[in-house]
């Protein structure tokens, strides 16, 4: 077991824990910040970090992060950025896993080949493209199996049981669970229905799954805690460091991280 | 035996194909089945023909335009979808999608719209039937195509102005999609060109194919043989679709499409298969406007309805083997073709319409005097007369 993120969702099984994974976009809010963010998080106690790669035209995003793309493409940000981003950390021993999310046109632009090895060369341990579909993945999934990067899939409440069976499938590191059917973007409670869409998923699989969403409080994460291995939060994370920019914007993400993280203490 | 394009997976070639978040996923696929089901199913085709007939006023005139075909030096017929009601071919489309929706038991709608005339298709198709309309607009648009904005408000649908990005149609679509997304549940995506995920590009290709089948038999009428070339605008590239797919395998008929190179292919265009490469964009694989990291660059043209970085993966497909022909004309050679028809036929078309008209002067230089071309004439003016009257200075002293 070599890949970060089988290590992590191994060690927090065996302390009942959650794992809670901030997101960011990289080159955000100024260009050479996404280092600091995500070792500032790390140290704080996230388990994981999800970088976000901009995309022009981010049909599954709310407009909080829509904003914080925008302003990311103006600071140049492209897949190059990112591998020099991984490959910093893991240079400074930052051991975490680290995993990318983005749209499946910049990849494809990039080069999947080209993506899947660089990928593997600077110590990526997974990739969401939230775009692309098990239909449409089949030379990507091989590439990112022979470059021991975890194709993470998504399932959605809509999914059907047939396309249930089928992700849980092909699923490798932890499924993306999305927690309603809609955009990226703060929410403020979650339905009864997701609990029985979770535990749907569990029929299938043994693999860890995540929740994420709209994810953005400690009370978001007691109620994940209960029925899934983790979570990922993006927009809330988004809007603490857009708010806090002035001022001691660092401390600001410890709080923030630790404040959630708590719940595996409680 | 002929391969049916799109395949199983929805892909022209290399081209098409599924690519959205999983969320709509399933709606995809029960929408492929619906579609499959209704068009083999003599009460839809009937209600629809119903409709066509009796209420968007087909079929279509296809007129022979004398005046014009002196000065081009060949046999210029137009086929007259500008007399659609609504004034353009996305009526077609649209009628037949809300009808499906209606099937499918959904109760709201929503709608990208550029230059408009979708989104007025959208919301007289809604009115008729009785669905609730919400229709996204780049705000760009919005200001360009006024008069479409007030028609739509008047048929009780409900317009959202798109601020993000270059706030036009390719952001509508975004915003479209957003809306989709989140109320999947109740509500239907009604794409107006053969853009999109599978089955969208088949789907609508599908229900524009009627001006090609009302052409093929028109022209035999009047000719006695099919035309030699056929002429169409392209944005996303339904009415070229619409008119070119009955001729696919009428090899000796020239089909040719007009993208908008806006103020010219070497600034700023949206001539997408002429100057696009391959990449990903609203759900399926094709040619787009696209920088070297894989963001989606702004395209420009004088027609919103062109204004695009996209094209429907099956106009990618047929450059790439060949069967059908790209060019592009700018903005002043579009406005050139707007009084062009005007002058000659008195006709005023769509600055869309207008592009494939700027290009007969290029095509007249080889065309042979006893050539039969066929211009589709997409849409008619109206919604352009402010930027017409300002662009050929009616106002000024
Ligand atoms: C009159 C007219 N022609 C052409 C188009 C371009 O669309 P398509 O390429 O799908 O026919 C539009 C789009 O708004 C239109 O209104």
């Amino acid at each position: 077991m070599t890949n970060r993120i089988d290590i992590l969702f191994n060690e927090l099984s065996l302390n009942n824990e959650t794992a809670v994974i901030p997101f960011v976009p990289i080159s955000w809010p100024s260009p050479n910040q996404t280092e600091e963010i995500v070792e500032e998080a790390l140290n704080a106690g996230a388990h994981a970090i999800e970088l976000g790669v901009p995309f022009s035209d981010p049909l599954a995003d709310g407009a909080t992060n829509q904003l914080a793309y925008q302003e990311a493409l103006k600071n140049g940000a492209n897949m190059q950025e990112l591998f020099k981003i991984v490959n910093n950390l893991r240079n400074k021993n930052v051991n975490k896993p680290i995993i990318a999310f983005s749209y499946f046109n910049p990849i494809h632009s990039y080069g999947l080949k080209n993506f899947a090895s660089k990928a593997k060369e600077v110590g990526l341990d997974g990739v969401i493209v939230v775009d692309l579909p098990p239909e449409e993945s089949e030379m990507f999934s091989k590439l990112c199996i022979n470059n021991d990067l975890h194709q993470i899939f998504l399932l959605a409440p809509t999914s059907t049981d047939i396309r249930i069976r089928n992700v849980t499938e092909q699923a490798s590191g932890f499924i993306y669970c999305v927690s309603v059917s809609g955009t990226t973007g703060v929410r403020e409670n979650f339905s009864q229905d997701l609990i029985h869409f979770v535990e749907k998923i569990k029929q299938h699989t043994e693999v860890p799954i995540v929740i994420g969403f709209g994810i953005s409080s400690k009370q978001h994460i007691e109620f994940v805690s209960k029925i899934a291995n983790g979570a990922v939060v993006g927009s809330a994370f988004v809007e603490s460091i857009r708010a806090n920019q002035e001022g001691d914007q660092y401390r600001k993400i410890t709080e923030f991280i630790q404040n959630l993280v708590e719940v595996n203490n409680e | 035996m002929v391969k049916k394009f799109p395949d199983q997976e929805g892909r022209f070639g290399e081209y098409g194909g599924k690519f959205v978040p999983e969320t709509l996923m399933p709606a995809l696929n029960d929408l492929e089945k619906e579609f499959n089901s209704a068009i083999t199913n003599d009460a839809f085709n009937n209600e629809l023909n119903y409709l066509l007939n009796t209420y968007v006023g087909r079929p279509t005139p296809l007129t022979y335009a004398k005046n014009l075909s002196k000065r081009i030096g060949c046999k210029i017929y137009l086929k007259r979808e500008d007399l659609c009601h609504t004034g353009a071919h996305k009526i077609n489309a649209a009628l037949a999608q809300a009808l499906l929706v209606k099937r499918m038991g959904k109760k709201r709608i929503v709608a990208e719209t550029g230059a408009g005339q979708h989104g007025v298709a959208t919301a007289t198709a809604c009115a008729l039937l009785g669905i609730q309309a919400v229709i996204y607009m780049g705000s760009k648009d919005y200001e360009r195509q006024k008069i479409n904005v007030a028609r739509m408000k008047l048929l009780g649908a409900k317009v959202e102005q798109v601020n993000s990005g270059s706030m036009t149609l390719k952001d509508a679509i975004n915003e479209a999609i957003r809306d989709w997304v989140t109320n999947v549940d109740n509500t239907h995506y009604l794409i107006g060109s053969v853009v999109g995920p599978h089955p969208y590009p088949e789907m609508v290709r599908h229900f524009q194919s009627i001006i090609g089948d009302e052409v093929k038999e028109q022209i035999k009428e009047y000719e006695g043989k099919l035309p030699d070339y056929i002429l169409a605008c392209v944005g996303g590239g339904s009415n070229a679709m619409g008119i070119f797919y009955p001729f696919i395998n009428e090899k000796d008929t020239n089909l040719i499409g007009i993208e908008a190179a806006g103020e010219g292919i070497d600034k700023s265009h949206a001539a997408t298969l002429s100057a696009g490469t391959l990449g990903i964009l609203h759900g399926a694989k094709s040619l787009v406007l696209q920088n070297q990291d894989g963001q989606i660059e702004e395209a420009h043209s004088i027609s919103a309805g062109l204004d695009y970085p996209g094209v429907g993966p099956e106009h990618a497909w047929l450059k790439d083997t060949k069967r059908t022909t790209y060019f592009s004309v700018t903005d002043e050679q579009a406005l050139a073709g707007v009084e062009l028809l005007a002058n000659t036929e008195g006709i005023i078309p769509a600055l869309e319409t207008a592009h494939a008209i700027g290009y007969l002067e290029e095509l007249s230089k080889e065309i042979k005097s006893d050539s039969v071309l066929v211009l589709n004439v997409s849409g008619r003016g109206d919604k352009d007369m402010d930027i017409i009257a300002k662009r050929l200075n009616f106002f000024t002293n």
